[in-house]
């Protein structure tokens, strides 16, 4: 008896905080759903200050369509668990946020669909850089929605100014146990790749095993695999070189550790990525879904956007925005938008391809060899 | 009614209450089971193929041993005995650690028990991922553990990354389902057992060998049941507190889903459970009980 | 019952390694900076941002409703299951039974998981559906691992009572199945509450099941955590098990006083007696 006042009393004191929050989702007769998927922490959802931009979206169409819109904003922590999870046929989503080697692989397997410009005006903010490129040739299936540069992260105060040069930092037997590597098989060998001037695309079997060996050279003084993980080792001096994407550095920088003195710099050549919205097959309302689209690059929601994820925007309305630019800061603005001569060269160059099964295969073997070693 | 007749007819009512859980089981457990076995004998093309199994067994790396001497191991049977060893290891440091402690709290008064048993509970109301993320404050070079030991200037211990963190965070992920399995035993153990034992003379030590350990053994092997097999498939922990050093079959089978090796996926999971299943019927025949019948 | 140092001292220890970690949550969880590792200043920003988290409230209220609807079902299927069971005279099926029941208790999660998503899948293709998951098979899953464990529990009490109470009260004119609610129930309680407890606790941290079961817009917590581990999990995570743990501590605290109550009661009308 006791036990079950007890429980009674405990669902009830949490279930009157979850109420505090959170909307029940029920299904209304004349309200319309959008599924929405995308990386987590990948949008302004309303922390710290900033814009519910999936709020002030569902706001927004009910002002300017009269319906109500409820969307359903799931997340994923990595491009194959979404792929996956698209693949196997389990669930729909109306709008859907990969990246560039994944789109790739979707627009080959026809999972994507082309997407009406009409219905998306804001598109003309994107810039030209980010047209044509080799993902999406003809811009029939996406639209930019970030991207961004991999570069290293040091702690200055205890790495020397002059090793930090290249990628030769990341192998630099001085600085034993206190480097970090990506704990994915397509970054790790991608680091050995552009160390060693490889085509991080190659489908010669010679040139993986090759990255393999420098992986394995790389081994006994790696600190740690990780990948989220690199924020609490960097930020509390626990290691201190590892390699990450331009924006993450920044929220780095504003939690380290007083004994941290974190810097930034790219190596080259690096990988380029870019993060584009798109519209899967399974999709069910494809017409809110490119209202969502064309909100999200509207200047607010874009702006909100590129200030929470701390990542580059390709739109116009965000980079030329002097309110953001203030935001940002001068350091941020320099290293989020450095000066290149032609973005989509270096992007088409080095940037991540959809590598084919055979290749895959080899690198998901090769992975496991270096890992169990 | 005779008697007779009362008792089946309440043992057929009994009976009748288990068609539910049957057609469940044959729908949410068997079934399944069946799509495992149906992936992991075909091909991307849905052909009838064996590879995949040959494929787990006949794999190989060339791994260069701490002494720089190449070796060829075969891959998954390398990460299969590993994940073992750890599973083992923190089994047994679950056991040592959580037979006394249970054995403790089923002799306290009626209260602290409740209590008592609650609080060993309450750890696993707090999800997991963030308890493992506490661990890595805890047990990194500059976490808190070495800050203390600075402060008492002692040297600072290198944990994390080790094996030795990964079995800390397993043993404290399953320290609880070894503890309630063993205290629900003990607790409903008959006094007056332990209290003849030592009216015929019977040292404290004793007792606790011929009276206590012998009675609590279902209790024993329920958490080890409970431990033993989660822990070889853990992933996250090895991936967090092992600094992604330690690759385990679990990173094995999740790795193989999201390169979209469905099927290879499906072969090392259907191999894991023949493994098991094998191994549970040799226990039922060795202990001559039923995994459950002694129970909790 | 002799508590020697020692036994105070392992107690005390083992309750310490249960802790620590808690306590690291706690503490965190007033820290002023994002970080998880590096303490600056105490601050309840990360109370305030929890509040405020509209999807992180909501995906705590999914995993709550999740986990009480997950524990009823299984406890009451999984009570008349072991019921049944204790009454099979054929070995053949009561060994069949055991095995299938141990199943979902030794298969790795990842293979529950993806196994019934598989499934899931196949009939959601079979029926046409657009999405084939949903919170009813998340529902489903979590039922289907929790239930061997509410077997568990209950069985051995079954085992344990005395075959005679039942046929005693049907003997005083009871159906069968009022003198199952009347003369076991009470008896397996101890049991069955335990059962539904460790189902609760299962269903609520839950991972990797619930990530290949999940459909659209049902967030549970545990998969809301994971998924914030691509930028940063913040200390608004700590805060709400912080939450979480105090509410537990409070049942606690009601249930002892509680129980002093009853005690007390018992203890005056020994007296009179």
């Amino acid at each position: 008896m006791k036990k079950i006042v007890s429980v009674t009393v405990a669902l009830c004191l949490i279930f009157s905080l979850a109420a505090c929050g959170g909307s029940s989702g029920a299904a209304d007769a004349k309200r319309l759903t959008l599924n929405v998927y995308n990386w987590g922490e990948y949008i302004s959802d309303g922390s710290e200050d900033s814009m519910n931009v999936i709020k002030e979206f569902e706001a927004w169409y009910q002002e300017n369509y009269g319906t109500a819109v409820h969307v359903n904003y799931d997340t994923y922590a990595s491009n194959e668990d979404m792929y996956a999870k698209l693949k196997s046929g389990a669930v729909s989503y109306d709008v859907v946020i990969p990246s560039d080697y994944m789109i790739a692989r979707m627009v080959d397997e026809d999972m994507l669909l082309p997407l009406n410009w009409e219905n998306i005006p804001n598109s003309e903010y994107i810039s030209d850089d980010f047209r044509s490129l080799y993902y999406d040739p003809d811009d029939v299936y996406s639209i930019p929605y970030t991207y961004g540069i991999v570069g290293i992260i040091y702690d200055a105060n205890v790495v020397d100014e002059e090793d930090a040069v290249g990628w030769d930092l990341m192998w630099n037997p001085k600085y034993a146990g206190n480097i970090l590597q990506f704990n994915n098989p397509r970054d790790a060998f991608g680091t050995a790749m552009y160390k060693r001037g490889i085509d991080v695309n190659t489908t010669d079997p010679a040139d993986w095993q090759a990255a393999l060996d420098e992986l394995t050279a790389q081994r006994p003084i790696i600190k740690s695999w990780v990948m989220d993980e690199i924020y609490n080792l960097m930020e509390s001096g626990e290691a201190a070189i590892g390699a990450y994407y331009a924006g993450d550095y920044f929220i780095m920088l504003d939690a380290q550790a007083d004994s941290v003195d974190l810097r930034f710099y790219y190596p080259e050549p690096t990988n380029y990525f870019v993060d584009a919205m798109c519209i899967p097959s399974s999709c069910q309302n494809k017409e809110l879904a490119e209202a969502f689209i064309n909100y999200m690059l509207s200047e607010e929601p874009a702006i909100a956007n590129a200030e929470y994820i701390y990542y580059a925007s390709p739109n116009r309305l965000v980079y030329e925005s002097e309110d953001y630019i203030e935001e940002m800061g001068e350091e941020a603005m320099e290293i989020l938008y450095p000066d290149l001569e032609s973005f989509q060269d270096a992007y088409n160059t080095y940037a991540y391809r959809n590598l084919d099964r055979e290749t895959l295969d080899l690198l998901s073997t090769l992975w496991e060899t270096l890992k169990v070693s | 009614m005779n008697r007779k007749a009362r008792g089946d007819s309440i043992a057929a009512v009994q009976r009748a209450a288990l068609a539910p859980y049957t057609v469940w089981a044959v729908v949410f457990i068997v079934v399944p089971l069946f799509f495992i076995a149906y992936y992991a004998f075909t091909d991307d093309s849905f052909r009838f193929t064996t590879a995949n199994i040959v494929r787990f067994f006949t794999t190989t790396s060339e791994v260069v041993t701490e002494k720089g001497i190449p070796r060829e191991v075969r891959t998954y049977l390398l990460i299969f005995a590993r994940s073992l060893k750890l599973a083992v290891i923190s089994t047994i440091l679950c056991l040592l650690l959580g037979y006394p402690f249970a054995y403790l709290i089923s002799r306290a008064g009626a209260r602290a028990q409740k209590t008592m048993i609650t609080l060993v509970m309450v750890p696993m109301w707090m999800n997991f991922l963030i308890r493992t993320y506490a661990w890595m404050t805890l047990l990194q070079d500059t976490g808190l553990i070495n800050s203390f030991l600075g402060m008492l200037h002692l040297p600072a211990l290198h944990m994390i990354g080790t094996e030795g963190a990964v079995v800390v965070g397993m043993v404290y992920d399953y320290l609880p389902y070894m503890i309630l399995p063993i205290y629900s035993v003990m607790a409903k153990m008959d006094e007056k057992l332990i209290e003849a034992a030592h009216d015929l003379g019977c040292s404290s030590s004793g007792v606790l060998r011929r009276v206590v350990v012998p009675l609590s053994m279902p209790g024993v092997v329920s958490g080890i049941t409970m431990v033993l097999v989660p822990s070889i498939s853990t992933f996250y922990i090895s991936q967090k507190l092992g600094n992604g050093k330690f690759y385990l079959i679990g990173d094995a089978i999740e790795s193989q889903y999201t390169a979209n090796n469905l099927h290879f996926a499906a072969a090392i999971a259907f191999i894991f459970m023949i493994v098991l299943l094998a191994a549970m019927a040799l226990m039922r025949k060795l202990t001559g009980r039923r995994v459950y019948e002694g129970g909790m | 019952m002799r508590t020697s140092m020692f036994s105070r001292l392992w107690t005390v220890i083992i309750f310490i390694y249960l802790f620590a970690p808690i306590a690291i949550l706690i503490v965190f969880s007033f820290n002023a900076a994002k970080s998880l590792s590096v303490f600056s200043a105490p601050s309840l920003k990360w109370y305030r941002e929890l509040f405020r988290d509209d999807v992180t409230l909501a995906s705590l209220k999914n995993t709550l409703l999740l986990a009480v609807s997950a524990s009823i079902v299984s406890t009451v299927m999984g009570t008349a299951a072991a019921v049944g069971i204790n009454k099979l005279r054929r070995r053949w099926l009561a060994a069949a039974l055991d095995t299938v029941t141990n199943i979902p208790m030794v298969n790795p999660d990842i293979i529950t998981g993806i196994s019934l998503m598989l499934m899931f899948v196949f009939v959601g293709r079979l029926f046409g559906l657009a999405t084939s998951l949903s919170f009813w098979t998340m529902l489903l899953a979590h039922i289907t691992f929790c239930l061997p464990y509410v077997i568990l529990q209950v069985l051995p009490k079954l085992r344990q009572m005395d075959p005679a109470l039942p046929e005693a009260a049907m003997d005083l004119g009871c159906t069968p199945l009022r003198a199952f609610f009347k003369a076991e129930l009470p008896e397996i309680m101890p049991g069955v509450i335990t059962g539904m407890i460790m189902a609760f606790t299962l269903s609520l941290d839950d991972f990797v099941i619930s990530y290949f079961t999940q459909g659209n817009g049902f967030q549970t917590l545990p998969i809301r955590i994971y998924n914030m581990t691509k930028k940063t999990v913040t200390p608004k995570m700590y805060a709400l098990a912080t939450i979480i743990f105090f509410v537990i501590l409070t049942l606690l605290l009601i249930t002892n006083l509680i129980g002093d109550e009853d005690g007390a009661k018992r203890r005056r009308s020994k007296k009179r007696v």
